[in-house]
């Protein structure tokens, strides 16, 4: 098939109308405007319906309403968006509802600004709402596979009954690269049975906390959480076969550090890079494989190195944790490489 | 004379408290869309509050809806299948405290949805607080001296609002006594046949005696809407449009 030049955002958004995702209701905040633009004239193109509603609040109630249906349905935020959505996120995942969720990070805390920046790790990924749930989380680093991600996601959401957070940023939704795009495929509401679709001749459904109706509810909701930890992780590596230094990066930041990587290694140090594609599950097993390593270096745009805790939850704590931070805008590979040689040098601080 | 058998969507018994107005507002819910034939396709967007007792005892498809959200989440459900019947079922804290936003949204676009309000004039669930509906001077946990609207505003008279909006049918009734009951029964019917005839939003509001907050018999909660509540909140019809859609 042909590839298309297209930004981060619209890929997305079209990735979305090709899973069949037919309802979509968001509110405007940059840097994920696009994805609502797009949408508000693409989904009427395919018989569906777009809703510029007057809140996150509202839009996730939306989206949650539209995916106890059966239908496949998604909305978009970022910053002080995706904190309103946190609320429905946990009614979603409490109903065991699917849906897709994207978070186009920015930088900062309270208004924070629309600069680069992946600041949400921590509450994308750990959960910014209420209880006991998880959201899969992926981390797309390019256009193309911001696209593949949202198929994936949208499989995956139904696969397990959870919503999935495609966690993006500002350059990936901003940034134009070719993009291959699958075929439209339609999605049929009606395969389930646990919508809410109108009784017809079967029982009543209750889309709600499944905990009310479920008498081994805690066994089971741990073991799909488990099932989800063993089955889906996924990363890329590059060069950790012998590394004693090995960067984690994930979306944007693993761009610059592949660069990093392959610069230092000209400099005769052993570096490598393990990029987790979904952030929960954590790939953990990644990092079961390493041997001789003398420090893991989480690499990403924020200033309090939030991935770092997870870097050093897999690596069991055994092995120096650094952090090399940045945000506002994109780190240069030579400031990466400049840490990086900090570290090796004992200069730096650990992390953790 | 005959007796009515019970809806078949009212399953079991409800689990109001004794002279609680929900368990009446639910059958009648029940009745209508029975009687309609819709209660085989209804979706409803249960409120939390004593609303949430609901689907345990109220057999149709339904979603617990997130605190004041429930008109939204009706949207999102009237969107992917406009053939159904679609309401959310709420109380006067959730809808115009924490939900005003998502009530008027839906009233201000129009939305094709039904929603059925409980005027009882406290938030029930939470132990009979202070509410946008509380009268002025009424006693509640969090106004134990009695409502001051110099503080608090004066009590919210939603129908007022939404008046101004073009949205296809608004009414007011009350289930204190026989002929009010069958009126709101009415108002009911009505606001489902707006719905099915696409004429968008529809909003039933109903007053509602809550007992156990209120601090009086069912008798006497039934004597304070008709002599009291209903001074601050008449009863009637407020808009209805009709066949402007077909
Ligand atoms: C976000 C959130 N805030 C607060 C609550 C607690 N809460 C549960 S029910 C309720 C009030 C319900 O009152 P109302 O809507 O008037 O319904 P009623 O119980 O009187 O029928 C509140 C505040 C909640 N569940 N969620
Ligand atoms: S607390 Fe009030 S509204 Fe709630 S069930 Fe009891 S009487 Fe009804």
């Amino acid at each position: 098939m042909d590839k298309q030049l297209m930004k981060g955002n619209e890929a997305i958004a079209e990735a979305a109308v090709r899973a069949g995702c037919k309802f979509f209701a968001g509110y405007p905040i940059t840097p994920q405007s696009e994805i609502l633009e797009y949408l508000s004239w693409r989904m009427p193109e395919e018989d569906g319906v777009f809703i510029q509603s007057e809140s996150e609040l509202a839009g996730i109630s939306m989206v949650y309403g539209a995916a106890a249906t059966g239908f496949r349905t998604m909305t978009s935020s970022s910053g002080p968006g995706y904190s309103l959505l946190q609320e429905g996120i946990s009614y979603i995942a409490s109903a065991e509802l699917p849906c897709l969720l994207v978070n186009v990070m920015r930088y900062g805390s309270g208004l924070g600004d629309i600069f680069v920046g992946q600041s949400d790790y921590w509450q994308t990924v750990k959960n910014g709402g209420h209880g006991d749930y998880r959201s899969i989380v992926y981390a797309p680093a390019s256009v193309q596979e911001a696209a593949d991600l949202v198929r994936l996601g949208f499989d995956k959401a139904e696969e397990y009954r959870n919503p999935v957070t495609l966690l993006s940023d500002a350059s990936i939704g901003q940034m134009m690269e070719p993009v291959d795009l699958p075929k439209i495929i339609d999605h049929d509401p009606d395969k389930y049975d646990w919508t809410a679709s109108g009784k017809g001749e079967r029982k009543f459904n209750r889309i709600t906390s499944n905990m009310y109706y479920m008498d081994n509810f805690d066994e089971y909701i741990s073991k799909k959480y488990k099932t989800i930890e063993e089955n889906e992780q996924l990363w890329e590596e590059f060069h950790t076969e012998d590394a004693e230094y090995v960067l984690v990066a994930y979306g944007i930041s693993s761009r610059i550090s592949i660069e990093a990587v392959e610069a230092v290694r000209k400099k005769g140090i052993k570096a490598g890079l393990i990029r987790p594609i979904s952030l929960y599950p954590f790939p953990v097993k990644a990092f079961e494989g390493l041997k001789d390593v003398k420090g893991l270096i989480s690499v990403e745009m924020t200033k309090l190195s939030q991935m770092a805790e997870d870097v050093a939850l897999a690596s069991r704590m055994k092995v120096p944790v650094y952090g090399i931070t940045g945000g506002t805008e994109l780190y240069e590979v030579e400031d990466v490489v400049e840490s990086i040689l900090e570290i090796v040098d004992g200069k730096a601080k650990e992390v953790i | 004379m005959v007796i009515k058998s019970k809806p078949e969507a009212c399953f079991v018994d409800n689990k109001y408290c004794p002279g609680c107005g929900h368990g009446i507002i639910n059958r009648l819910v029940a009745e209508v869309l029975e009687e309609m034939g819709e209660e085989k396709k209804a979706i409803g967007a249960i409120a939390v509050g004593c609303a949430s007792l609901m689907p345990d005892t109220f057999g149709i498809d339904c979603i617990q809806a997130q605190h004041g959200r429930a008109a939204a989440v009706a949207v999102g459900v009237k969107n992917c299948r406009p053939d159904n019947m679609v309401f959310s079922y709420q109380g006067d804290g959730d809808a115009l405290a924490i939900g005003f936003s998502e009530t008027m949204y839906a009233a201000i676009r129009n939305d094709n949805i039904t929603v059925i309000f409980v005027n009882n004039g406290n938030f029930g669930m939470t132990g009979g607080q202070m509410a946008p509906t509380t009268l002025e001077g009424q006693r509640t946990t969090t106004s134990p001296k009695g409502r001051d609207i110099m503080a608090t505003g004066a009590p919210l008279n939603v129908i007022n609002l939404m008046k101004t909006l073009d949205v296809a049918y608004l009414a007011r009734g009350s289930v204190d006594g026989n002929a009010n009951i069958m009126k709101t029964k009415k108002y009911i019917r009505e606001a489902f046949e707006a719905q099915k005839n696409k004429e968008g939003y529809s909003f039933v509001e109903v007053l509602s005696p809550c007992p156990t907050n209120w601090n009086k018999s069912p008798q006497d909660s039934m004597k304070h809407i008709r002599e009291t509540v209903v001074k601050t909140y008449e009863m009637g019809v407020y808009a209805e449009r009709r066949g402007d859609n077909a």
